[in-house]
């Protein structure tokens, strides 16, 4: 394991009386891809800016390679950030965009121009540096603001929302950039997103946020397979998540119907919530399920099919190879190892509320 | 300590800005002819205000000339947005070039232009030439305040007026129009004020006995400053600031009522 | 309707303009490059040489430009202060720095001439501390005065405007890059802001340059800015030979200025409208 690079310690912050981020401890390690992942107002731009220095928190420290960085202004700390915007610098060519941190340094000449070429080359946009940021296409201006970025190398990559503006085809051709560059680097990249599969594809550790709170830091594997409650399993891919009872140690009934499972450790006759993902629900002939219920909606996406099936009064979202045509009676039936038990959230902060900015 | 330095500085600029508009207004009430003396408050310089007949000829002849040119203006103006935004772009870049000159150049060139012009062709000075002047001055200030939204109008909806069997005329009345409105409301404002405050034209194109508050006020000063003008001054400074705050509401309610929208 | 006919309703416009923008400025540059008898002459134009008027072109060139460096240099710091308020605080301070300007210009000189005065209220205010007096009526100090106040709410809108455009996120990376502020000012702020000083500088230079209401009431009648000298020889010498050629002049130096300002704000971002 790398050592710890960054560690968030009892960070508060509040604007306007209202508390963004509460108690919160992050720590993160040399040579990361970490994500904060959430909904929009969950903290984790604010976060970010912390990071980058553009926020103070009000309470609790950011310790950077062993030293307290709190109160050090963003020009002297050794992190860049890329903007969700980009924030290139309009009035200069590409050229100077890049150049612009090592002028700042006082680096010479030629090793600014060595720096730019590199940097081009890196982001796949050799001999643009006489070119406006304008006549850029949105893509190729998120690349430059990462070029703009490394130049100066940083130890840490901060990047907010960085794909957030573009098409989608374009989203996934940067993911792998991404990636690629950060293996070329080898430095630690921290990334904001609302969007979970990129959250998914990219990083090493997935911290996912909600009202200020760190619901769950694991693996993008953990995350998704096992998550800790009900708001990570709903942020991330799509769930059927029941209120259940957990009857006895690998016993759970959902809907007023017993399933086993594997879990163990809940207690008796205890409320729960139960999560199964919608490839994990296996559709047969009524007869055969567990449960019996009627497909009312089928679309076909391509690699599946996905369906609604209402049974004991529940619309389950279940995606299959197999088709079912609507009004088919199915019966329905779960894997023990693909239901996931999880506590009751203890306070309602920790609920699945979406908030709006 | 940099926040003290700023509203200081924020302080002193307003001081600069206000002070003599307040002085104007404290002297409206001052009963002593001399500046230097506070003989005690009076309103008789409003009572003198009110019974000069030649200042309220002027009031009335400036409020006159800036309805009718502001409107004149903005009928002319607006129909001529139609004809530009259909102009190829060289002819287009060619009549906004001519539009632009009474913006840019210096109204004095633009009132002596003016004024050479009514005297070759033999017009008679009076309220028809400083009417002229006045709408020809007004009209860029409209076409520039229509035409950004002429432009950005989607023609697809023009269109689409036409496809569900509306008349042209119809269609631009109900479709068109519409869209245009804000850009034509705020040009004929722009216009009307423009109107109002202007001295410098009206100075050259203005013929003897008929006159406008600015040109009125500007032969009182000149022959010595009476009290009745800063009666005058207070009168149009509170006129100014309840319409300026009147306007300023209204779209402050607009966003409050989008914001709580969602 | 097709496009010929949409093309048609520009007729009353296009004629207009001809008729009262074209037709006029041509005969400004007749009047300006004939002799009372009709024939061509540059006589008028190169009068701008004589002692006289060039001395009237050089004080107006130089007071008019006092007036534009002093309304830069305050309008800057202030556009800058206000672009750092809250929003919802905005369009209420922008009101109350337009709100001056609203009011009619020759009473807002008429102010100064009152507060300006030996016996006015300044000097009264002075006297009553016991301090000397401030005597710069009718001197080229108060045209200055006069100009700064007349024409500093057209320097601070369009700063302003420049300034409210720029993404703070813009500002924030050249800090993260390893920017201070003052190096932020200087290769950001200043930069981007171009646009909007240059039409600043010209909606002051402009006016002040070519003034002769302000000279008139705040400098008494003894100092002549080449706006008086025109003014004159159209209302009292009835000489509109002479007034048109040193016109022509005029229009010279505001040709100059809007082409210095359509090379620095190709894209028109700078402007109040």
């Amino acid at each position: 394991m790398n050592k710890i690079l960054i560690d968030l310690q009892h960070i508060n912050k509040s604007f306007d009386g209202q508390l963004v981020l509460e108690d919160l401890n992050l720590y993160i390690r040399e040579n990361e891809f970490l994500t904060l992942l959430g909904p929009s107002g969950c903290g984790k731009t604010t976060t970010l800016r912390i990071l980058g220095g553009f926020e103070t928190p009000d309470q609790g420290c950011v310790i950077f390679d062993g030293k307290d960085i709190t109160k050090m202004p963003p020009n002297k700390r050794q992190l860049n950030t890329v903007f969700q915007k980009y924030a290139l610098f309009t009035h200069m060519s590409i050229a100077e965009n890049i150049a612009f941190g090592l002028k700042i340094k006082n680096k010479s000449k030629d090793y600014i121009k060595d720096k730019i070429r590199y940097a081009l080359k890196l982001v796949n946009l050799e001999g643009y540096e006489n070119r406006s940021p304008d006549s850029l296409s949105g893509g190729q201006q998120q690349r430059i603001a990462i070029a703009r970025a490394i130049v100066n190398e940083p130890k840490v990559l901060l990047l907010d929302e960085p794909l957030g503006a573009l098409d989608l085809k374009l989203r996934q051709d940067m993911q792998y950039e991404l990636i690629r560059l950060k293996n070329e680097l080898g430095i630690t990249f921290i990334y904001v997103t609302h969007d979970q599969e990129e959250a998914l594809t990219m990083s090493d550790t997935i911290v996912v946020m909600n009202q200020g709170y760190i619901q769950q830091i694991g693996s993008p594997e953990k995350i998704y397979n096992e998550p800790e409650n009900a708001f990570v399993a709903d942020f991330i891919g799509d769930s059927n998540i029941f209120n259940a009872i957990m009857v006895e140690d690998k016993l759970v009934e959902i809907l007023g119907t017993r399933f086993p499972c594997v879990d163990t450790g809940f207690g008796r006759n205890k409320p729960v919530d139960a999560v199964i993902r919608p490839e994990d629900v296996i559709l047969s002939s009524p007869e055969k399920g567990r449960l019996e219920g009627v497909v009312t909606h089928l679309i076909f996406k391509g690699v599946h099919y996905e369906m609604e099936v209402t049974a004991a009064g529940f619309e389950w979202l279940v995606h299959s190879t197999s088709m079912f045509p609507v009004g088919t009676r199915v019966g329905i039936h779960v894997d023990p190892y693909n239901i996931q038990i999880m506590n009751k959230p203890a306070s309602e902060d920790e609920e699945a509320v979406k908030i709006d900015e | 300590m940099k926040n003290a330095a700023k509203r200081i500085y924020v302080f002193l600029i307003f001081v600069f800005l206000y002070a003599p508009i307040a002085t104007l207004i404290v002297l409206s009430f001052n009963a002593s002819r001399t500046r230097a003396k506070w003989g005690g408050f009076t309103l008789k310089w409003y009572e003198a205000l009110f019974h000069n007949r030649d200042i309220l000829q002027a009031l009335f002849n400036t409020l006159l000339i800036a309805l009718i040119a502001s409107v004149t203006a903005t009928v002319i103006g607006t129909i001529a947005c139609i004809a530009i935004v259909n102009m190829k772009r060289r002819s287009r870049t060619f009549v906004m070039g001519i539009t632009n000159i009474p913006m840019l150049n210096a109204d004095i060139v633009t009132g002596i232009s003016l004024m050479l012009l009514f005297i070759s062709f033999g017009f008679r000075f009076g309220m028809g030439t400083i009417l002229l002047s006045h709408i020809t001055f007004c009209i860029p200030y409209v076409i520039l305040s229509v035409m950004p939204r002429m432009s950005h109008l989607n023609q697809s909806v023009y269109e689409a007026a036409l496809d569900l069997g509306a008349g042209p005329l119809y269609g631009f009345f109900r479709v068109v129009f519409p869209e245009l409105l804000p850009g034509i409301l705020s040009g004929l404002l722009m216009a009307f004020t423009m109107s109002l405050d202007d001295f410098i034209i009206t100075h050259f194109t203005k013929g003897a006995g008929v006159d406008t508050l600015s040109t009125k006020i500007y032969t009182e000063v000149k022959k010595g400053i009476k009290p009745e003008m800063y009666a005058l001054s207070a009168l149009i400074f509170i006129t100014v600031l309840v319409l300026l705050l009147l306007v300023n509401r209204a779209p402050d309610d607009n966003n409050n009522r989008k914001g709580s929208k969602l | 309707m097709n496009k010929t006919k949409k093309k048609m309703l520009g007729i009353p416009y296009f004629a207009w303009s001809a008729i009262f923008i074209v037709v006029p400025l041509c005969m400004v540059f007749y009047y300006g490059l004939t002799d009372a008898g009709g024939a061509f002459t540059l006589e008028n134009i190169l009068s701008i040489a004589s002692p006289e008027h060039s001395k009237a072109l050089w004080l107006a060139l130089l007071l008019s430009l006092a007036a534009t460096v002093i309304c830069l240099l305050l309008a800057y710091p202030l556009a800058m202060i206000l672009n750092g308020k809250k929003k919802n605080q905005h369009s209420f301070i922008v009101l109350i720095f337009i709100l001056p300007m609203w009011m009619n210009f020759l009473l807002r000189t008429l102010a100064w001439q009152t507060l300006l005065e030996k016996t006015g209220v300044i000097n009264s205010i002075l006297s009553f501390w016991g301090l000397p007096s401030l005597n710069i009526i009718n001197t080229p100090y108060a045209i200055i005065l006069g100009m700064v106040y007349n024409f500093l709410p057209f320097m601070v809108l369009p700063i302003y405007n420049a300034l409210s455009k720029i993404d703070p996120d813009v500002i924030h990376a050249a800090r993260d890059l390893g920017a201070d502020s003052v190096q932020v000012f200087l290769r950001i702020t200043l930069p981007l802001t171009l646009p909007g000083i240059i039409s600043g500088i010209t909606m002051v230079f402009i006016p002040a340059l070519t003034t002769f209401v302000i000279s008139n009431l705040l400098g008494g009648s003894k100092i002549l800015l080449i706006g008086n000298v025109v003014e004159q020889e159209f209302t009292q010498a009835a000489n509109w030979h002479l007034g048109s050629g040193l016109s022509i002049v005029l229009m010279l130096f505001i040709l100059v200025n809007m082409v210095i300002s359509a090379v620095f704000d190709r894209e028109g971002e700078g402007s109040v409208l």
